[in-house]
């Protein structure tokens, strides 16, 4: 982290009307680094993800990008600097194939297609990603989840951005599908881009993140390294203290093994006893 | 969305019908096949079905009445389909973006009065008329496109409207009389009635097709090669080339028995051509196939989902306006019941019978041309039959019913084997 971060936010604050969404956040991102967003439903993800594709601008704060202040006032905006967002739901054409949607809006030669060419680069994306896909002609419902995902990833790629913001990237994928998805991450880390990605998998953000942010309620909650942050650890500052139902569960399930093995640990009976006991001295 | 209830390791299992045939290989005239075979099998039935479901009709109706496979009446079978063809064109564009138009004949229908009253009673020339009937259409489109964009009316409802009231618009403009006869001796009437493609010239329309189909196929696999792209063999092209030229030959030598192929004929597959030309060759036409296929992802890719919404309105009833002013010239007249009947219902459903989807996203140039072809055979045959129009209502019925179970069957089908 020695390098300065590429994108830089600084007390970036959003309300929609009386509601904080996000109060005060600081986000940054280096070239060739993967930073994980976490945070529970509400926290505020979603809202600076948006922030930073342009659909919402930010009420006060600032972001840098490039070591320059900028303002990203619309999508277009955002995609010009070198951000580019891949939703959630992909926004991807199941009746066109893959070369039709990584180059949709944006076909080359508008009224003589040059589908050589558009094919020749489509086939080098996906090759350079290592990316496993049938066929560059098989329309899009012919893929699996993971090779979607691979696919909208790929089309942010076009723009050539800098920084590549992916939402929810491995939901709803299968065990070999995330995989393949966590290594197109590591891929795009190779590659010299700064991805943001935001999950709710703690074993997905811990494999492929390099730092770990977390949103609490609209606010910074804590950034982890994550080689050496816990899972309980991210669910601490994702929840918001020691004491919580996750935290509870785990302890009460650490607690019951030992209750049952080790001698000499107080009967449950002999404290309703004493609690029963107490209660009538305080009858009297 | 049809795959939700396809069991999901289906659909991850790679495709195997995309892994066996991969389209990215180099194939020549067996590879070819070989491809067709599986896309059959995964459901994509392309035209065939169409293809199929004619040969039937054109033997029945053969055997039923030997005079329907005579040069003479498929003369008349040709032109015939030409007005309602160019209706199902639009008609085409609009259920290409997953909308409808239902307007279609009452805009042929005034469109035809519109001409009729310009040229007959304030002694326009025809082109001035025509270009004001078209020009009309264009702007019921684009009146129809604002309400739909800036309101959210569902096209359905708009073009329901529309169908009343611009039928209301073209009683009025006929008036009392009700009927305008167009001079048999103009332009227009002896363009839809009488004038045919000199032999030669037709022939060498059918080499000059040929050659540019083999040309433009030659071109696009060189171009391929020299990009390291698997192509289509040569031997493939000439076979595809040779193919055309040997039915299209054959069909103008059998047609020049009699009159031969009508100008308008010319016309109408002129603008099929054109049409496909767009929907594959251009942007606009993926973005036509995108807002279809699903709108979001087109608005995200920045496509101007409304300007696309609006030119498929206005191509729909422009194209409309072209197919009424035909169809009054056939007739060397405008009335009351141009447009009227069944002209809407053939229109909409030849682009359906021709494999249009219903659903959006789906559909080529040709569904048009071959839709309204199968309809005009059933119309025919049961004329030669002299049978009226009731049975034929009830056949074009249940010929439309097939064709959209056979789409709905093979949708399944694309959707169990991961096609779209």
């Amino acid at each position: 982290m020695a390098a300065p971060p590429l994108l830089s936010l600084r007390g970036i604050s959003k309300s929609f009307g009386a509601v904080a969404a996000l109060s005060d956040v600081d986000l940054d991102v280096a070239a060739g680094e993967v930073v994980a967003l976490v945070g529970d439903n509400g926290a505020g993800k979603s809202t600076l993800v948006k922030v930073l594709s342009g659909v919402h601008p930010p009420d006060a704060g600032t972001i840098t990008f490039e070591s320059a202040p900028v303002g990203i006032a619309s999508p277009a905006a955002a995609q010009q600097l070198g951000i580019a967002t891949v939703f959630q739901d992909l926004a991807l054409c199941e009746n066109l194939n893959v070369i039709e949607n990584l180059f949709l809006g944006r076909e080359m030669r508008a009224l003589r297609l040059d589908d050589v060419t558009m094919e020749v680069r489509s086939r080098e994306l996906l090759r350079q990603l290592s990316a496993k896909i049938p066929s560059v002609r098989a329309p899009i419902a012919a893929l699996s989840g993971g090779q979607r995902q691979t696919v909208a990833i790929a089309r942010s790629l076009l723009g050539d951005p800098k920084v590549i913001i992916l939402d929810e990237p491995t939901a709803a994928l299968g065990v070999a599908q995330t995989a393949e998805v966590l290594n197109l991450i590591d891929r795009l880390r190779e590659r010299g881009h700064g991805v943001i990605m935001i999950s709710h998998n703690m074993a997905d953000v811990t494999a492929v993140a390099d730092r770990v942010v977390v949103l609490r309620l609209g606010r910074n909650n804590g950034v982890f390294d994550a080689e050496t942050v816990s899972a309980e650890e991210l669910v601490a500052a994702i929840t918001g203290a020691g004491d919580n139902a996750v935290t509870r569960r785990v302890a009460r399930r650490r607690r019951a093994v030992p209750e049952k093995t080790v001698p000499g640990a107080v009967p449950e009976r002999t404290v309703r006893e004493e609690a029963a006991r107490q209660e009538g001295a305080d009858d009297e | 969305m049809s795959e939700a209830d396809v069991d999901v390791a289906e659909i991850e299992a790679p495709a195997p019908a995309a892994a066996e045939f991969d389209p990215d290989r180099p194939r020549g005239v067996r590879g070819t096949v070989q491809v067709l075979g599986a896309r059959f099998r995964g459901g994509d039935l392309g035209v065939a079905p169409v293809v199929a479901g004619l040969v039937i009709i054109w033997t029945v109706m053969q055997i039923l009445n030997p005079i329907f496979l005579s040069s003479t009446n498929l003369v008349n079978l040709a032109i015939e389909c030409v007005p309602v063809g160019i209706i199902a064109l639009g008609v085409m564009f609009m259920l290409l973006v997953g909308q409808i138009d239902l307007s279609v004949g009452s805009l042929s229908g005034l469109s035809a009065a519109v001409t009729a009253v310009l040229f007959v009673d304030h002694g326009l020339s025809p082109w001035l008329a025509i270009g004001g009937a078209v020009v009309l259409a264009c702007l019921i489109g684009w009146l129809y496109a604002q309400v739909f964009n800036r309101l959210g009316v569902p096209s359905f409802v708009i073009t329901l409207a529309g169908l009343l009231g611009f039928l209301g618009v073209q009683l009025w403009m006929l008036g009392a009389k009700g009927s305008i006869n167009l001079p048999f001796d103009s332009g227009l009437v002896t363009f839809a009635q009488l004038q045919f493609v000199p032999p030669w010239l037709a022939y060498a329309l059918v080499v000059a097709g040929a050659a540019a189909l083999f040309a433009a196929g030659y071109a696009r696999a060189a171009a391929r090669r020299r990009a390291g792209l698997p192509a289509t063999s040569v031997q493939a092209l000439l076979l595809r080339s040779a193919v055309l030229l040997l039915g299209l030959g054959v069909a103008v030598w059998y047609l020049n028995r009699d009159r031969g192929v009508g100008w308008m004929f010319v016309l109408f597959l002129g603008l099929v051509l054109v049409t496909h030309y767009v929907l594959t060759r251009t942007s606009y036409g993926k973005s036509l196939y995108a807002v279809g296929g699903n709108v979001e992802a087109a608005r995200r890719a920045g496509i101007n989902v409304k300007a696309i919404y609006a030119s498929a309105f206005m191509l729909c009833t422009t194209l409309a306006a072209i197919g009424g002013v035909l169809a009054a010239a056939r007739l060397a007249a405008a009335n009351q019941s141009s447009g009227a009947g069944d002209v809407n219902l053939n229109a909409i459903a030849a682009a359906v019978i021709g494999g249009t989807s219903l659903f959006g996203g789906r559909g080529t140039a040709f569904a048009a041309l071959l839709g309204i072809v199968v309809i005009q055979s059933i119309s025919s045959g049961l004329t030669l039959l002299n049978l009226d129009s009731s049975f034929r209502f009830m056949v074009t019925g249940a010929v439309l019913l097939l064709a959209v179970a056979l789409d709905s069957v093979a949708r399944r089908s694309r959707a169990s084997s991961g096609r779209a």
